[in-house]
């Protein structure tokens, strides 16, 4: 039996078809992807957290420092809010990098828009991760607003 | 298209309110009663009107985020599309209705 199928053409200058080989593209395909994969996961993260925070009991009336104390004396809500943090603001990140590219025509425009955003998001993700992880639940010399569980003074 | 218009102006603004509310949640870490005094202001019933919109505008970029996610990766979805925003909409209304009923009584409820 003979071979179904075509040889591959001889000649040496053959363009061969590079599909994402660049930095460059393979950078934009993830991007694409992580836009997708982040926000079927921020969904959940998101409407729990409204949930919670906004239906639940008291709703936003609730919502004072020990509130926030209780949460986050719990690991399950230190991982929620620190993945929700990440997720939300690179994918916040990454869509306003395309707004900016889509509607920023000068360079020096578009160059300064980005550098404006990057040092932003970086500034407020630090600033949350730090903030959840350094957090005080019964802070010294503080009286009001504590959750149940602290010491009384 | 005007799916689209819509999905980018609701990214923006829930883009800098992300900013804004990572920065007033992190007052935690300065003294309960900066926090408590900050986080007062979200509970005033303008406010409370402003947390109605800024949901709304979660809850569509969600549906519609779902809708795109489903437009490139299941093989039918370019054909329902149009079929899709609807449930969209749909889907909007159905979360937007017992949210509101809610969060506006709890706002305007004086407590
Ligand atoms: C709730 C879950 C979310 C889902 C399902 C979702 C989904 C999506 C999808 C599929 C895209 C399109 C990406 C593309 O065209 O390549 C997108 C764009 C975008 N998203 Fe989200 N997203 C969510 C939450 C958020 C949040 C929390 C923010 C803000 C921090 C945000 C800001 C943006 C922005 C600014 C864009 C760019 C819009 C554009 O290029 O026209 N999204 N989102």
């Amino acid at each position: 039996m003979s071979n179904d199928t075509i040889a591959a053409p001889r000649s040496a200058h053959t363009p061969q078809y590079k599909r994402h080989k660049t930095g460059r593209a393979s950078f934009e395909m993830m991007a694409w992807l992580f836009m997708r994969l982040s926000g079927v996961v921020l969904v959940v993260l998101i409407f729990g957290h409204l949930f919670v925070n906004l239906m639940l009991g008291q709703g936003i009336h609730a919502i004072d420092f020990g509130f926030v104390a209780g949460k986050w004396s719990s690991p399950f809500w230190q991982v929620w809010d620190l993945l929700m943090l990440w997720l939300a603001m690179l994918h916040g990140t990454n869509g306003v990098r395309t707004i900016i590219n889509d509607y920023a025509e000068r360079n020096g425009t578009r160059m300064t828009l980005k550098t404006v955003l990057y040092i932003a998001a970086a500034v407020i993700i630090v600033l949350g991760t730090l903030v959840i992880f350094t957090f005080d639940p019964c802070p010294a010399g503080a009286v009001t607003d504590l959750p149940s569980f602290c010491p009384v003074p | 298209m005007w799916s689209w218009v819509g999905h980018r102006i609701t990214g923006v603004v829930i883009f800098v309110f992300l900013l804004v509310h990572v920065l007033d949640t992190s007052l935690v870490r300065v003294s309960p009663e900066a926090y408590t005094a900050v986080i007062g202001a979200y509970k005033n019933p303008i406010m409370g009107l402003g947390e109605a919109a800024l949901v709304a505008a979660i809850v569509f970029h969600a549906f519609n985020g779902l809708r795109i996610i489903l437009i490139d990766f299941w093989k039918k979805g370019p054909k329902y599309q149009r079929h899709m925003l609807w449930s969209v909409l749909i889907l909007w209304v159905v979360v937007m209705v017992p949210f509101l009923i809610r969060h506006l009584s709890i706002v305007f409820g004086g407590h």
